[in-house]
C-alpha cells in the first residue's frame, strides 16, 4: 500500500513552535485508558497538530460527551478549557459555547456510542448547521466503559468475545455526514498517526464543521479474531482514498508532482490541503462520488481512509447569524441593554 | 394592594345581583378557531380600556389550527379585579357547535347576542336575547366571501358597543391601532362596526343592566401579556444567547423576543448583539444554553412542561457543574401532553428538583406581567451570580393573556455578572485558584471563561465527581465536600432570590399563601372575604424557591393557612409543610385544577366552607 501522506517537508518539526511553546505545553493529564488504546494514539496526534499549527492553547475549547473517548479531553491541552458534557449531547454544548464566544477554536471528541446512538440527533443537526468545530469520533464499534456491548457502527457479522454476532448493518458516519452536507469529512485510523495528524491540521485550518471518523481499536473488548475494528483487521483492510499533504500558510513549500496528479485545496486561513490521487476517478470535492465510494467500500469490506469530502465554501453557522465582532460573552452593558428611551417608547406604545 | 398591576380603585361596593352593573361585566365571545376573531376581540377589549375601565382578556383556545371551538373572555371591572370570573354576563354566540352549551351556562338575566340561524332564543327564557342577522349585514359590506367572514367578527363589536354604551371614537382609535398603517383595512372595519351599531340601534331594544361608563382608571397603564413582558425583561436584562424549541404556551415568549431583539439589539452596521437558535429539541436547547452560559453569555431557553421533562439530565449537569442558564417554563396542564392550551401551576416540584441525585434549583415565580419583566432581568443576573440554572415559572394564563399593568420601570441597577476571574485577576492571584473553592464562605466559587488569555485560566468542567480544583475524583470525602458546598450555595440563594411579599393583618387568624398567577384571584378573594363575610386574611405571596425563612414564620404566626394553587396535589403546600416544622398541621390546600384560571369566588367559597367546618 502507498504511503498515506505526501511528504511536504524533510525537516523535523522544531521543538518550539511559532509561539515559543513546546509540545508539552499542549499536553494533558495522564491517561487512565487501557494500555494500547487507540484513543491515546489520537490524543497524541491532537497534541501534535495543535502544537505544530502554533494555535494558542487558551483559545481552544475542548468538548466531549460520555464514554471512553469522551474522557480523553482531560489527557490533552490542559491549558484549554474543557467541557465533558452528558451522553450524546456534546454538539449542543459546543454550539452554545461558540455562540457565546466566536473566537474559540473548538475541538470535540466523541465515540461511536455517543455519536451514532444516543447522540445521533444532535450529530445530524450539528452538521446541518455547520458548527465550526472539529468533531472527532473515536470509533471502535463497542461500548467500552460498560464492558463491550456492540455499538451502532459495529459491522454486520462482527463477533464479540463472548461469541455474540452483530446482525445489524453498521451506520457509516462519514456517509451520513456527506449526506447532510458537511464540508469536511474524513476517516482516519489510530494506527496511522501520520495520516491522522495531517487530517487534523487540515481540520484546524477548515472554517466550518470537520467530521473525522477515526477507527480506534478497543484493545480490551474489540481487538480479537472476528472483530472488524481491531488493529490487525483494520491494517489489512485499510484502503487509501488518496495521499494527503498539508502546507501551512506561512510555509514556502513547493510540491512537485505531475500535472493532473495533485489537487490543491486552499483553506480559509491560506493553508493548503494537497490531495494526490490514488484512485483515478476519486474527487473529494464531489459528494456523489464520496457516497458511491463509501457504499462500495462497505460492500467490499474495505476500510476507506483519507479525506472523503472537502468543500470549504459553505458558510458556518456563526457567519449566518451576522454577529457583532466582539464575542457575545464580552459585550459591555451598553451593548446589551437598550437605553431608557427604548423601554419608554415600547411602554407608551402599549398605553 | 401589594401589586401595581391589580386593583386601581378602593371602592368596596359589590354590584347587587339584579341591579344595574356599570363597569363590572364579563363578555364571552364564542367562535370557531381560525375564524379570525382575534382582532375583533382585541379591539373590543382595548375600547373599554381606552374608556378608562380596567380590563383583561383571556383566550381559551383548543390545541388545533382551525375548526374547534374557541372562546375569548373580556372582564371589565372598575375596581381592577380582572382575574377570571366564572359568571358570563354577555355572551356573543357565533359558534353553532357550542351554542346550546354556551347559552345554558349563562346566569339568569344575562345577555346573549347571537347569530340568527343559531336560534338561541328557544334554549331558555330567563336570558335577554339579541338576534342579529350577521350574514345579511356582512353581505352588504363586501363581495369577497373570505373578507365577509372577518367583517362578521367586527360587526359583533359594533353590536356589543351599541348595547353596552362603548364609545364609537374609542373603537375607531382601537381599530387604527390594530390595523396600523393599513388605512383600507381600518376604513372597511369601521364600516363593519357602524353596520353593527346601526343595526342594534334600529332593531334591538336598549338595556341598562350592563354598561360601560367612562372612567379614569387606565390612564398611564399598559395592556400586555406575560410572555411579551418576559421577552422585554430578557432583552433589557442583556440576554445574548436564546435557544428554544417551539411549544405552546411558551413559543410566543421567544417569538416576541426575536422581534424586539431585531428592533433594538442590531447595531448601526446591521450586526446582532444576540444569537437565537431554534434547536432540534428541548435537550439541545438547554445544552446550547448551558454551553453559552459556560462560555460567558447571558443565556436562556423557554419551554413548557414536556420540555422541562426533557431537560432533566442537563439541569442536573448545570446544578452540579455550576453553569449559569435561565429556563422559562410557561406552565400548561400536565401530566404528559395534558391539555396543551390550558393553564396550570403543576411544575413546581419537577422544576424544584429537576434531575436525578440531590438537586434543587432556584425557581422564580412571577405573579404579574410586571414581575415577568422584572424576573426576566433578575433571572439572568441570578444565574450568573449563583452559577446555576435558574427557572422562571410562569403559566399560560399569565403568559398568553392580556393584563393591565403600570408601565415597566427601566432597570436602575447595573447588570450583575457574578464571580468571574479575568486575566488581570488571575495575574493578581499568581495563577493560583481553584474552580470549586469556596473562597468567600457563601458557597459560590469563582469561575473563568474559556478564551481567557492566561496559562492558568483553564479548568475541566464535568458532570462526574470533581474536587475543589475540578479534577476527577471518586473519593468519598471529595464528593461530600463538593455537594455540601453546593448546598451552602442554595442557603445563600435564599437571600438573593425575590423575597416573599407579606401582608399581615392584625388579629387575622386566617392566612393565605399563593404564588404566580394565583395572586390575581387571591387578591380579589381577600376583598370578597373582607367585604362579604367580614373575614380578614393575612397574605404571603411566595416569589421564589428556595423558600425564604419568612414563609415559615408566616405559617407559624397564623392558626390556619390556606395555600392556593393550580395543581391537583398541592405541590407548594407540600414544600411549605416540609419547611414548616411543628406548624405544618396548620396548612390547608385550596386547589383549582380544571385547566381554566382559578377564580376568586372559588377561593372565597373554599375558605368560608372550611372555616365553617372548623368553627362549627
Amino acid at each position: 500500500m502507498a504511503d498515506s501522506v505526501l511528504k511536504t517537508s524533510t525537516a523535523a518539526p522544531p521543538r518550539e513552535n511559532a509561539l515559543g511553546l513546546k509540545a508539552l505545553d499542549y499536553g494533558g493529564a495522564k491517561s487512565t485508558l487501557c494500555a494500547g488504546c487507540g484513543h491515546d494514539a489520537i490524543s497524541n496526534q491532537i497534541i501534535r497538530a495543535f502544537h505544530e499549527m502554533s494555535i494558542v492553547p487558551e483559545q481552544i475549547a475542548k468538548f466531549s460527551g460520555i464514554g471512553c473517548s469522551s474522557k480523553t479531553p482531560a489527557y490533552f491541552l490542559s491549558r484549554s478549557h474543557g467541557f465533558n458534557a452528558v451522553h450524546g449531547r456534546m454538539p449542543s454544548v459546543a454550539t452554545g459555547a461558540l455562540l457565546a464566544n466566536r473566537n474559540l477554536i473548538a475541538v470535540g471528541v466523541s465515540g461511536d456510542g455517543d455519536t451514532a446512538s444516543i447522540g445521533l440527533g444532535q450529530f445530524m443537526h450539528m452538521i446541518r448547521r455547520n458548527i465550526p468545530l472539529i468533531y472527532i469520533v473515536e470509533n471502535n464499534g463497542v461500548y467500552g466503559l460498560t464492558k463491550g456491548q456492540f455499538s451502532a457502527t459495529a459491522d454486520e457479522g462482527a463477533r464479540l468475545k463472548s461469541g455474540v454476532i452483530n446482525d445489524l448493518p453498521a451506520m457509516d458516519l462519514c456517509a451520513l455526514a456527506v449526506e447532510l452536507g458537511c464540508g469536511f469529512v474524513a476517516r482516519g485510523f489510530a494506527g496511522d498517526p501520520k495520516q491522522m495528524v495531517t487530517i487534523l491540521k487540515a481540520a484546524i485550518a477548515f472554517d466550518g464543521l470537520a467530521v473525522i471518523d477515526v477507527i480506534s481499536p478497543c484493545v480490551t473488548f474489540n481487538n480479537h479474531e472476528g472483530s472488524t475494528k481491531g488493529y490487525q483487521y483494520s491494517k489489512e483492510h485499510q484502503e487509501l482514498l488518496q495521499q494527503i499533504g498539508f502546507v501551512q500558510s506561512f510555509e514556502q513549500i513547493q510540491v512537485d508532482y505531475e500535472a493532473g496528479e495533485l489537487k490543491e485545496v486552499m483553506m480559509h486561513d491560506g493553508s493548503r490541503v494537497l490531495l494526490k490521487k490514488l484512485e483515478e476517478d476519486y474527487d473529494a470535492g464531489d459528494p456523489m462520488n464520496a457516497m458511491r465510494r463509501l457504499k462500495e467500500a462497505t460492500a467490499e469490506g474495505a476500510m476507506l481512509t483519507g479525506l472523503v469530502h472537502l468543500k470549504p465554501e459553505k458558510k458556518s453557522f456563526l457567519e449566518l447569524l451576522n454577529l457583532v465582532g466582539t464575542p457575545l460573552a464580552a459585550l459591555s452593558e451598553e451593548a446589551i441593554r437598550p437605553p431608557r428611551e427604548s423601554l419608554e417608547k415600547i411602554m407608551s406604545d402599549m398605553m | 394592594m401589594s401589586d401595581s398591576s391589580v386593583a386601581t380603585a378602593e371602592a368596596d361596593q359589590r354590584p347587587a345581583a339584579s341591579g344595574s352593573s356599570i363597569n363590572d361585566l364579563t363578555i364571552h365571545v364564542a367562535t370557531v378557531n381560525g375564524s379570525g376573531s382575534q382582532s375583533s376581540n382585541q379591539v373590543l377589549m382595548r375600547s373599554i380600556f381606552q374608556m378608562g375601565v380596567p380590563v383583561s382578556g383571556k383566550n381559551m383556545f383548543p390545541s388545533n389550527i382551525a375548526g374547534l371551538p374557541t372562546w375569548f373572555t373580556i372582564r371589565a371591572n372598575e375596581q381592577g379585579w380582572t382575574g377570571r370570573k366564572k359568571e358570563v354576563d354577555i355572551l356573543i354566540c357565533m359558534n353553532a357547535a357550542t351554542a346550546r352549551e354556551d347559552v345554558e351556562a349563562l346566569e339568569p338575566g344575562a345577555i346573549c347576542i347571537y347569530d340568527a340561524p343559531l336560534g338561541c332564543r328557544s334554549f331558555r327564557n330567563d336570558v335577554t336575547f339579541y338576534e342579529v342577522p350577521f350574514t345579511e349585514l356582512s353581505n352588504a359590506l363586501s363581495d369577497d366571501s373570505r373578507l365577509r367572514k372577518l367583517l362578521t367578527n367586527m360587526i359583533y363589536v359594533g353590536i356589543a358597543a351599541q348595547i353596552l354604551d362603548i364609545e364609537r371614537e374609542e373603537i375607531v382609535a382601537a381599530l387604527g391601532r390594530q390595523f396600523k398603517g393599513k388605512a383600507k383595512a381600518v376604513e372597511l372595519n369601521i364600516r363593519a362596526v357602524d353596520a353593527g351599531m346601526t343595526y342594534a340601534m334600529e332593531n334591538l331594544p336598549s338595556q341598562d343592566r350592563f354598561r360601560i361608563e367612562r372612567r379614569n382608571f387606565t390612564k398611564g397603564k399598559i395592556l400586555i401579556d406575560g410572555n411579551s413582558a418576559a421577552a422585554l425583561g430578557a432583552m433589557f436584562g442583556g440576554v445574548t444567547v436564546v435557544t428554544w424549541y417551539p411549544i405552546t404556551p411558551s413559543s410566543s415568549l421567544v417569538e416576541t423576543l426575536i422581534d424586539y431583539l431585531k428592533e433594538y439589539r442590531i447595531d448601526s452596521e446591521g450586526r446582532a448583539s444576540f444569537a437565537v437558535v431554534q434547536a432540534e429539541d428541548e435537550i439541545a436547547a438547554i445544552g446550547m444554553t448551558l454551553g453559552a452560559g459556560w462560555a460567558g453569555a447571558r443565556s436562556m431557553t423557554s419551554t413548557s412542561g414536556p420540555g422541562i421533562s426533557l431537560m432533566a439530565e442537563f439541569a442536573g449537569f448545570g446544578y452540579y457543574a455550576e453553569i449559569p442558564a435561565v429556563i422559562w417554563d410557561v406552565q400548561r396542564v400536565g401530566p404528559s401532553t395534558g391539555l396543551p392550551t390550558r393553564t396550570a401551576q403543576g411544575d413546581i416540584l419537577s422544576a424544584w428538583n429537576l434531575s436525578h441525585g440531590d438537586t434543587q434549583h432556584a425557581v422564580l415565580l412571577p405573579g404579574s406581567v410586571a414581575e415577568c419583566f422584572q424576573f426576566g432581568m433578575e433571572a439572568l443576573d441570578l444565574a450568573e451570580m449563583l452559577q446555576a440554572p435558574v427557572f422562571v415559572l410562569s403559566d399560560l394564563d399569565l403568559g398568553m393573556n392580556s393584563w393591565m399593568s403600570d408601565p415597566f420601570p427601566y432597570p436602575e441597577a447595573p447588570i450583575r455578572r457574578g464571580k468571574v476571574l479575568d486575566r488581570a485577576a488571575l495575574e493578581n492571584l499568581g495563577g493560583k485558584w481553584g474552580r470549586y473553592v469556596d473562597v468567600d464562605g457563601d458557597g459560590i466559587p469563582f469561575r473563568t471563561l474559556p478564551g481567557t488569555d492566561h496559562p492558568d485560566a483553564s479548568y475541566f468542567t464535568r458532570g462526574s465527581g470533581h474536587d475543589t480544583h475540578a479534577r476527577y475524583t471518586e473519593r468519598p470525602g471529595d464528593y461530600k465536600v463538593s455537594v455540601d458546598r453546593i448546598a451552602r450555595k442554595y442557603e445563600t440563594a435564599k437571600t438573593l432570590v425575590p423575597q416573599p411579599v407579606i401582608d399581615l393583618k392584625d388579629g387575622a387568624g386566617v392566612a393565605i399563601i399563593a404564588y404566580g398567577s394565583s395572586d390575581v384571584p387571591v387578591q380579589e378573594a381577600r376583598h370578597q372575604l373582607r367585604t362579604e363575610a367580614g373575614v380578614e386574611t393575612s397574605y404571603c405571596r411566595i416569589r421564589a424557591l428556595p423558600l425564604a425563612a419568612e414563609v415559615r414564620d408566616f405559617v407559624a404566626s397564623h392558626e390556619r393557612v390556606y395555600v392556593v394553587e393550580q395543581n391537583r396535589d398541592g405541590q407548594m403546600a407540600d414544600l411549605i409543610r416540609l419547611d414548616a416544622g411543628e406548624a405544618q398541621g396548620r396548612i390547608r390546600k385550596i386547589l383549582h385544577y380544571t385547566g381554566l384560571p382559578c377564580d376568586a369566588r372559588f377561593i372565597t367559597e373554599a375558605v368560608l366552607s372550611s372555616e365553617e367546618t372548623i368553627n362549627g
